[in-house]
């Protein structure tokens, strides 16, 4: 499979950058935000959750 | 701090909700008939604007833009303005949302049925309308930013970054898939053509699953479930790594539509790597929103707004574990073309837009009416038998699909096809077709029963249409002051311009990447130097087929399966469609493929097949198209329709365009004349100046010029 991904890929210059380098912004922002989820503070993450539960309902 | 005092519009969620189930009823009605009409073709009445291909685009944009897209409207309407602690930014521009909307529902209800398509799937309306959409969804953009600059709250809770999501994602799908060149009011032609318009049309097409059916309603999940289960979502910081992963993810996954075409295929893969991920933050987001119950499964026996959420997430998690394994190219070789397609996309839809949506009616109604349901006991008959209905529409559906790929495929031990006759896969399946449209019933029914209980519920009820609530007003430090310490996430997610931004840049990225590549290289789309343009009367007879949405159960795209090449002919090049604008590949296999049926019957087969299909084909389900016969053809827009195809480098010769009608008229006669000594009967009179003239020459041309060039 990765022979023809190849194949098509090196027909125009540096091309073959692109998708790494998408991969490569995915897997950062995925990255931080898993060691964000793991690393915030659990008070501000309360507020947060509380938030649709705020309005009194009539 | 002093206090301010504000209102809630629920005027406008109360318009929204009763045009989601007014115009839900509607669609789902319209999904029942085209149901029924694949045993029973003669539900068309011989009408035209009654016929499957027609209102088949009708029943997908009714219960997509009209049920859910209301749907969303009044849950975000309801939701952000309670999250914001602020009215809506404007009435007016509440309003203009609202009767544009509907006005654009209108207008696709009368054109779809009388032909008017642009073929794309789920964006067939034509070029008038596509401009309609555009401004009333800037309408909503610039309504729904100007609430969330009014807040007064300091944060943005995860269900609002799913409504930015939807908004910025929708906009740019739209617009790029609808980029096309207008010959008529009714009439345009797509800038794209073949492969490349395929591969932009399922970039859009699975993106409207994912930013119309999927993203708004996670936001409503976020927001409705815990409200219904009155306890907070059971992790927020799932809900954030769901949200980037889920945007990241789903913008790449399109071209699993295409998989084994004519597409590059780099691009198929890189729509399967992409797909298989998606199934992490698809069930990350199930298990959030089930794992709220935790704690309350007691009151899921009682209450049927929890009732329909639980399936609701459930069906969720079905199809979101389904749509990754369907873009495996094994089981996709299995499932493509079939009716296992139509069950997966209706677990979705029936019961994870369909049942999140009816809870979400059943908490919102009766307390914008301050009053108490109806009955409860008619609420969970509802559920009841939505949830019968969902397992009778899927159930058959995935055995019809199963029977049909096996059939198709079946060889006997002399090497040829067991099944050779097409027709004897689709006679097979009519069992399952009635037990769906059965389920279909049950659901529909289940509709009008919460339509009777709402409206007993609001009948003797107040609507309360400006909800007094309090606050503290937002000091602007609040918002722009920079705590220390704090992570830069809290820094875009407390400016909703920074989100809009962070959001179109994550998008962007997989969009970029999938579509300029097929754009550029030239290697992608091989050239054959034998295939020419449509003559004049093949275009006009193209565009027949598109106003008869032939397209919704004939493919025009044979995979290289040897199944598929000894049925229909060779296998398709990319090189084939690079005049086709748009493509019409199609995605369903109700009837055989058509892209090698060009000279493989005469045209008085084509003739007889068309007026009556029993005649050549006993036992068919495809309706009798009788109006070709007494429909002169309209060459009016003949000239126009060369000079825009030359516009988009159509290679028609300089001047060709004045000479069209005349070369269209040449043809016409000479296929009537044929037509008359093949079918040796004196009493059929051929008028080569009908419909039908101008199909049987398309029909004669497609997929033939590749044969040239032996």
């Amino acid at each position: 499979m990765l022979k023809y991904v190849k194949h098509y890929m090196t027909t125009i210059d540096g091309v073959e950058v692109y998708p790494i380098v998408a991969l490569g912004i995915f897997a950062t922002v995925f990255v931080y935000y898993t060691l964000w989820a793991i690393k915030v503070n659990k008070n501000y993450v309360t507020e947060l959750e509380e938030m649709p539960l705020d309005n009194k309902d009539i | 701090m002093s206090l301010e005092t504000f209102y809630y519009d629920n005027r406008i969620v109360r318009n929204f909700s009763f045009a989601a189930v007014f115009w839900g009823a509607i669609g789902m009605l319209v999904g029942l008939i085209i149901a029924i009409q694949l045993y029973v073709p003669d539900l068309n009445l011989d009408l035209p604007w009654l016929t499957y291909g027609r209102i088949r685009a009708l029943h997908t944009n009714a219960v997509i833009f009209a049920f859910v897209g209301n749907a969303m409207f009044a849950g975000v309407y309801y939701s952000l303005q309670r999250l914001l602690k602020t009215r809506m930014f404007s009435d007016v521009l509440s309003n203009i949302h609202f009767w544009g909307w509907q006005f654009i529902i209108v207008l696709a209800a009368i054109t779809l049925p009388l032909g008017i398509t642009s073929s794309k799937e789920y964006a067939e309306l034509e070029w008038p309308i596509d401009i309609a959409i555009t401004i009333i969804w800037v309408v909503f953009g610039w309504n729904m930013f100007g609430s969330i600059l009014k807040t007064r709250e300091k944060h943005l809770y995860v269900a609002i970054w799913f409504y930015i999501a939807t908004f910025v994602t929708v906009a740019v799908l739209h617009i790029v898939n609808n980029l096309e060149i207008p010959v008529s009011l009714f009439k345009s032609y797509s800038v794209f053509a073949g492969v490349q318009d395929a591969l932009v049309q399922w970039w859009y097409g699975h993106n409207a699953v994912a930013f119309f059916l999927t993203t708004p309603i996670l936001g409503l999940m976020y927001y409705f479930v815990p409200k219904a289960a009155n306890r907070p979502v059971y992790s927020y910081r799932l809900s954030i790594i769901h949200f980037w992963a889920l945007i990241f993810l789903y913008i790449w996954a399109g071209p699993h539509h295409l998989l084994y075409t004519s597409l590059p295929d780099w691009a198929q893969s890189l729509g399967t790597v992409f797909s298989i991920m998606l199934i992490a933050p698809s069930w990350g987001g199930m298990i959030n929103g089930l794992l709220t119950l935790r704690g309350v499964w007691d009151k899921v026996r009682e209450d049927a707004v929890l009732k329909f959420f639980v399936v609701a997430i459930t069906a969720y998690g079905m199809s979101t574990f389904e749509g990754p394994m369907l873009s495996l190219k094994n089981v996709n070789a299995i499932a493509h073309y079939t009716d296992w397609i139509p069950a997966h996309v209706h677990i979705g839809t029936l019961g994870w837009n369909g049942f999140l949506i009816f809870g979400m009616f059943y908490w919102i109604i009766p307390r914008i009416y301050q009053t108490k349901i109806y009955s409860k006991k008619l609420a969970n008959i509802h559920f009841w038998i939505g949830t019968l209905g969902i397992i009778f529409w899927a159930l058959p559906m995935y055995w019809a699909g199963f029977t049909q790929s096996l059939m198709w495929k079946e060889f006997t031990a002399d090497g040829y096809l067991a099944y050779g006759n097409f027709l004897e896969t689709v006679t097979q399946i009519i069992p399952m077709y009635i037990t769906r449209s059965f389920g279909g019933l049950l659901y529909l029914i289940g509709v009008f029963i919460m339509i009777f209980n709402m409206r007993k519920t609001v009948k003797n009820a107040d609507l309360l249409s400006n909800e007094a609530a309090e606050a503290p007003a937002l000091v602007s430090e609040d918002i722009t002051k920079s705590h220390k310490g704090e992570h830069w996430h809290r820094w875009i997610e407390r400016r909703p311009i920074q989100m809009l931004v962070f959001s179109l840049l994550a998008i962007l990225v997989g969009t970029l990447i999938e579509l300029i590549p097929t754009m550029v290289i030239k290697d992608n789309v091989p050239t054959i130097a034998s295939v020419k343009p449509y003559t004049p009367l093949e275009l006009e007879g193209r565009d027949l087929y598109i106003r008869e949405g032939c397209n919704a159960c004939h493919s025009q795209m044979i995979r290289p399966f040897r199944s598929e090449t000894e049925r229909y002919g060779e296998y398709s090049k990319a090189g084939e469609f690079v005049y086709d604008h748009p493509h019409l590949w199609g995605s369903k296999r109700t009837g055989p493929d058509l892209h090698r049926i060009g000279k493989k019957y005469t045209h008085a087969w084509h003739f007889n097949h068309m007026y009556d299909p029993t005649m050549t084909s006993p036992g068919s389900i495809m309706p009798r198209y009788q109006w070709l016969f007494k429909d002169d053809l309209d060459v009016s827009l003949t000239e126009k329709k060369i000079v825009a195809m030359q516009k988009l480098g159509v290679p028609y010769d300089k001047g060709f365009e004045k000479e069209a009608v005349q070369n269209l008229q040449l043809q016409a006669k000479e296929i009537a004349d044929e037509l008359k000594i093949q079918l040796q009967d004196p009493v059929t009179e051929i008028d080569e100046n009908k419909e039908i003239i101008a199909l049987i020459a398309y029909m004669q041309r497609l997929g033939t010029d590749i044969k040239k060039e032996k």
